[in-house]
């Protein structure tokens, strides 16, 4: 448990609502507010929170890199005048999960780290921010919040992942137990294992590490929105389409500024997931210059995309949908596409296919509901197995101890002796222990002598 | 002899003479009672001082002012740094010592130190009286102690550092003996008069191979273990205070293998083995098994190592490092001819095994003084540690705290990050050894800083304002140190040009370089030392460059600091997540029950152990980290 490095965590309650609040408090709350914090989207004006006043209110942009992720308002509390009693800062920013886990994963990207249930009270109380006679309550409080998290925990622990992370947690205690064998029992007549071959061993952990990471897919929607791209044949309906989609779910988020404008691409909402929604120009055969290069523009966005939409018009003659169906199977990954049917309420309605109408909001709620189904479908088919990573801190974690795995290997190749390949391996498991408990020295070694005659 | 002293430290082994040591230097009179003065520090084992991580423990016992690294480096016959092919965290001095010469010279080293009486007797019964301190858990406080002979002497502290010899018996198959060594008898009455004063004992055992005459030993069957060309002793003094080094005539050591006949054997007195009849009740330690033990828990080895090692430069008896073994003599010995080598040998002394007791670790705290009983302090085997290096280092301690504790001055309490002196202790409360504890180097969580190349640096300041190293040794490291860090900033901030380096560069396999270059990045490189860097460099007027270079010891120092300077760097920011919550302190008298929210598990742990700090109680096994928030929250209010 660390108290004093800075922590951040969304302080509202989780779901759609007009503003959400992400708090960060710790020493680096400042510093982190200004690295990502500028009051115009050129990024030119930037803010020296040690310069301004506390308890002040802000107007400006958060950036990831060059990517703008919200309009915000920004307050800072100056130590010890906070709720932590720590230099703090909260965000204001619209609402809704999917910005606000964007401001959460930017912000510890920029340093802090995703508190733990009840942290924030636990500093304000370690602080002494909170009178001493509420200390029975806020002990209950912060009791009741961990058990919870304990509870939930170990309900996500309790299926495969558990197993999985236990696996691998001892394979790495097998790996330190060979180096911490090889430097306290140099003496002994053990045959030690040859670099390469712990080498492949760690690699082999770092693969599969990796594997579980890119399991979570959640995080992928929540951090970066699913690519929805809006295609077929001219007039097959997708700008209505587009437009009827962002009428009801427009996203909150300012309109990511397409440089191009032979797409459209906005942010919409369904389910809590958010889409890159991008309507494409037309598939065509066609002579205008320009046109085609919007056309070859439209593949390569439909190639990017993670999921696609193809619109046919029912309206046309047996022979073309036939024929267009047709094309969409041959072209398209079926495990990532659907065939829509468009203008039903003039067209012919096909049994077992999707057909919608812009007019028919019914129709259009199938359609969202066949969309969020069919991703969350792939989610698993993605993974190839029972784990997913649902728990953004489990997965930052676990690409904590991949991190420190791959200084291993590096420490490895560059011949480092055992004791500083073991200061990372330690690292790991300390990270790994961090979803399943702590590791002990005492646990390396009982493995050396449950596996090593020691004793000369 | 005296009727009042300070302290009382009972037993002269190798905690005991390092606690006697420490405390008479602290300005207190001391008597220091053993059952027999000629057994002085008796290597009752190995005739060996240090070892992996047992050589880290005692260069710090010799930074802060202690004994055994000096009467190691007088007596050794053979000294050898293990671990040479690794880095230098893992650097471990050993030295085989002549016995006979270390016992003389450690009662030559007490018998000069005025104030220090060693008396001949055995301590039978402690004397104490009612005692509460606020926020303490005693019960009773130290007033002196009643003796074999019927004397009773008063005193202020006691110091326990009676190794094996509580209540021993020793096991050579079916035979069983009273006593702590061969040839010597057990201490009785002190363990019964501590369990009446609330203690609880535990059982512990631990054993000792054969003994081997070495005219009766064909060394041309075995294969021949030199120790280093260039021998390093472990003291900071031995320089200064010896008039050569090595001191002794330097020996060889010799290794020979078990075979699978020397193994059949010994499996034909399992039958009879105290251990596998179940007559040995206490625990013995896995990292040190008899060889019964090896050959049945590793079945399908062929073969296992054996040390031969002499005892003495001019005697006549060899270690058989390996054989430890308590079944029958007879079959020590059949066993013992079918190793090459040892076809006609004689054993001067079988091998044995012995159980004694010791007080599980739970009752006393980081200062080694007991929770019970203020001014009593145990040290050494006696609290389950095995090694005559973990028992010194605990000695040391003990001798100080008993010392501080009289001056009414804050007691000495190392780190986990500070030496491993303080992992061992610390292990040893939060743990409470099962089996014999031995100091291992994976035990130590920083042991990149924790290296036995800068003990001096670690620790001599401590030892300098306790009173235990001298002036002079503390103007030398100062200065060192000192120049340690300039260096370091120098070459880190000034560069050295391609021209000067890159013939270096070129002939060490390693790729030229077109501009100026640190000296600092140009070291990070594996093939790049700091001696031939500054060679490479024109010192004449860089004075500071000049003086690195003339001390080894220095250049030793930047080196490591820089070639591994991001590995310290992680170990560093590791050990300041540490520190910070080994601040958070819990009092001693903290109501845990008074918790709601504790498991049973962590509330049984945390009521028995007594954790000084969150950092302390976050290393008990079966504390969770919501016991731990909850601590927090509960010692704020």
């Amino acid at each position: 448990m660390n108290l004093n490095d800075t922590i951040s965590a969304i302080s509202t309650p989780i779901g759609e609502g007009g503003i959400s609040v992400t708090r960060i408090s710790g020493s680096n709350s400042f510093g982190i507010t200004e690295k990502i914090f500028f009051k115009d989207t050129a990024r030119n004006r930037k803010i020296s929170i040690q310069e301004t006043a506390s308890h002040t209110i802000h107007f400006g942009y958060l950036f990831d890199g060059e990517n703008q992720i919200d309009e915000v308002m920004v307050s800072i509390f100056k130590k010890p005048n906070s709720y932590t009693g720590e230099d703090t800062i909260e965000i204001s920013s619209h609402g809704g999960v999917l910005v606000t886990q964007k401001i959460l994963s930017l912000t510890i990207k920029s340093g802090a780290r995703h508190a733990e249930p009840g942290e924030f009270t636990k500093r304000a109380f370690l602080n002494k921010r909170l009178d001493l006679s509420q200390a029975e309550a806020v002990a209950d409080l912060i009791k009741a919040k961990t058990d919870s998290a304990h509870e939930s925990s170990l309900k996500q622990l309790e299926g495969s992942l558990s197993k999985y992370i236990s696996t691998v947690r001892q394979e790495i205690i097998d790996a330190t137990s060979l180096i911490e064998l090889e430097l306290d029992f140099s003496e002994e007549d053990i045959e030690f294992v040859p670099k390469d071959e712990f080498r492949n061993k760690i690699s082999g952990i770092v693969e599969k590490l990796n594997e579980i990471i890119s399991s979570y897919i959640s995080g992928k929607i929540i951090r970066d929105g699913i690519n929805l791209v809006i295609s077929g044949r001219t007039n097959s309906g997708k700008s209505s389409l587009f437009n009827q989609l962002l009428k009801s779910d427009r996203a909150i988020v300012s309109n990511i500024s397409g440089t191009t404008r032979d797409y459209l691409q906005e942010n919409i909402v369904i389910d809590g997931i958010l889409f890159n929604l991008i309507d494409t120009a037309g598939i065509r055969q066609s002579e205008d210059v320009i046109e085609t290069e919007g056309i070859k523009r439209s593949f390569r966005k439909i190639e990017e995309a993670d999921f696609i939409l193809y619109l046919i018009d029912s309206t046309e003659s047996m022979d073309f949908i036939e024929n267009e169906a047709e094309y969409f199977k041959n072209n398209f990954d079926l495990k990532k596409s659907i065939p829509v049917f468009t203008k039903k309420d003039i067209g012919k309605v096909r049994k077992g296919e999707i057909s919608i109408s812009v007019y028919d909001e019914g129709s259009i709620k199938e359609l969202k509901s066949s969309i969020t189904g069919k991703i969350n479908e792939s989610a698993n088919v993605k993974t190839g197995s029972e784990i997913i990573l649902t728990n953004l801190r489990h997965k930052l974690c676990i690409e904590s101890v991949v991190n420190s795995l791959e200084q291993v290997i590096s420490g490895i190749d560059r011949k480092m002796s055992g004791e500083f390949i073991s200061v990372d391996l330690r690292n790991a498991l300390n990270y790994l222990g961090e979803i399943t408990g702590e590791v002990t020295n005492e646990e390396i070694l009982n493995n050396i002598f449950k596996n090593f005659c020691i004793g000369k | 002899m005296n009727k009042k002293y300070d302290i009382i430290i009972v037993g002269a082994g190798h905690a005991g003479i390092e606690a006697s040591s420490a405390a008479v230097r602290m300005g207190f009179s001391v008597g220091l009672i053993t059952l027999d003065p000629f057994a002085i520090g008796r290597m009752s084992c190995n005739p060996a001082i240090g070892g992996t991580a047992k050589g880290h423990l005692v260069k710090e016992i010799d930074s802060l002012g202690g004994v055994m690294g000096g009467l190691a480096d007088k007596t050794g016959i053979q000294f050898k740094m293990l671990n040479k092919s690794k880095g230098p965290a893992v650097w471990s001095p050993r030295c085989q010592s002549d016995k006979d010469l270390y016992s003389k010279a450690a009662v030559e080293y007490l018998h000069n130190l005025s104030g220090l009486d060693i008396i001949q007797d055995m301590v039978k019964e402690l004397m104490v009286e009612d005692f509460n301190l606020t926020g303490k858990s005693f019960k009773y406080k130290i007033k002196g102690v009643k003796t074999g002979l019927g004397y009773e002497i008063n005193c202020n502290c006691v110091i326990i550092t009676s190794g094996t010899f509580l209540n021993a018996v020793m096991h050579t198959g079916k035979e069983r003996t009273e006593g702590g060594r061969f040839g010597e008898r057990a201490a009785t009455g002190l363990s019964e008069c501590l369990l009446g004063l609330g203690f609880e004992t535990g059982r512990l055992k631990t054993g000792t191979p054969p003994r081997l005459d070495v005219n009766t030993i064909d060394f041309s069957k075995t294969e021949v273990q030199p120790g280093d060309s260039i021998p390093v002793p472990f003291s900071h003094k031995t320089p200064y205070e010896l008039e050569r080094f090595p001191y002794q005539k330097q020996v060889d050591c010799f290794l020979t293998h078990t075979n699978e006949e020397t193994h059949n054997i010994l499996r034909t007195g399992f039958a009879d083995s105290p251990l596998f009849t179940g007559i040995i009740k206490g625990v013995g330690p896995r990292y040190c098994p008899s060889i019964e033990d090896k050959i049945s828990r590793f079945s399908d080895k062929p073969r296992h190592q054996i040390f031969l090692e002499p005892e003495t430069l001019d005697g006549h008896t060899v270690y058989m490092n390996g054989f430890s073994s308590s079944l029958s003599a007879d079959i020590q010995l059949k066993a013992a001819r079918t190793v090459p080598g040892l076809e006609n040998v004689t054993m001067v002394r079988q091998g044995y095994a012995v159980e004694y007791d010791f007080f599980p670790t739970h009752q006393i705290d980081l200062t080694l003084e007991t929770k019970l009983v203020s001014g009593l302090f145990n040290a050494g085997q006696v609290n389950g540690t095995s090694g005559y290096e973990e028992a010194a280092g605990q000695g040391i301690i003990a001798g100080i705290n008993a010392a501080l504790k009289l001056k009414n001055d804050e007691p000495l309490i190392l780190k986990r990050s500070e030496a491993y002196i303080g992992v061992l202790i610390d292990d040893l409360i939060i743990k409470c050894p099962d089996e014999p504890y031995r100091m291992f180097t994976s035990s130590a969580e920083y042991r990149l800083i924790l290296r036995q190349d800068n003990a001096d640096l670690r620790l001599m300041e401590k030892g300098y304002s306790l009173g235990l190293i001298e002036e002079k040794y503390i103007r030398h490291i100062r200065e060192e140190q000192q120049l340690i860090t300039e260096g370091i900033n120098y070459l880190s901030t000034h560069t050295i040009s391609p021209k000067a380096v890159n013939t270096l560069l070129i002939h060490n396999k390693t790729s030229e370089i077109y501009q100026n270059e640190f000296y600092s990045h140009l070291l990070k490189r594996n093939e790049v030392s700091l001696k031939e860097l500054i060679g490479c460099a024109d010192i004449s007027n860089l004075p500071l460059l000049q003086q690195i270079s003339e001390s080894t010891g220095v250049m030793n120092q930047i080196e490591i600091e820089i070639k591994y300077s991001g590995y310290i760097k992680r170990q560093n920011e590791q050990v300041e997540n540490f520190n910070r919550n080994e601040d958070i302190r819990i009092p001693e008298d903290f109501k845990y029950e008074r918790i709601k929210s504790l498991s049973s598990e962590a509330l049984d742990k945390l009521k028995k152990i007594k954790p000084v700090s969150v950092g302390q109680a976050t290393r008990i096994a079966g504390v969770r980290p919501s016991d731990i928030s909850a601590i927090i929250i509960y010692m704020r209010g």
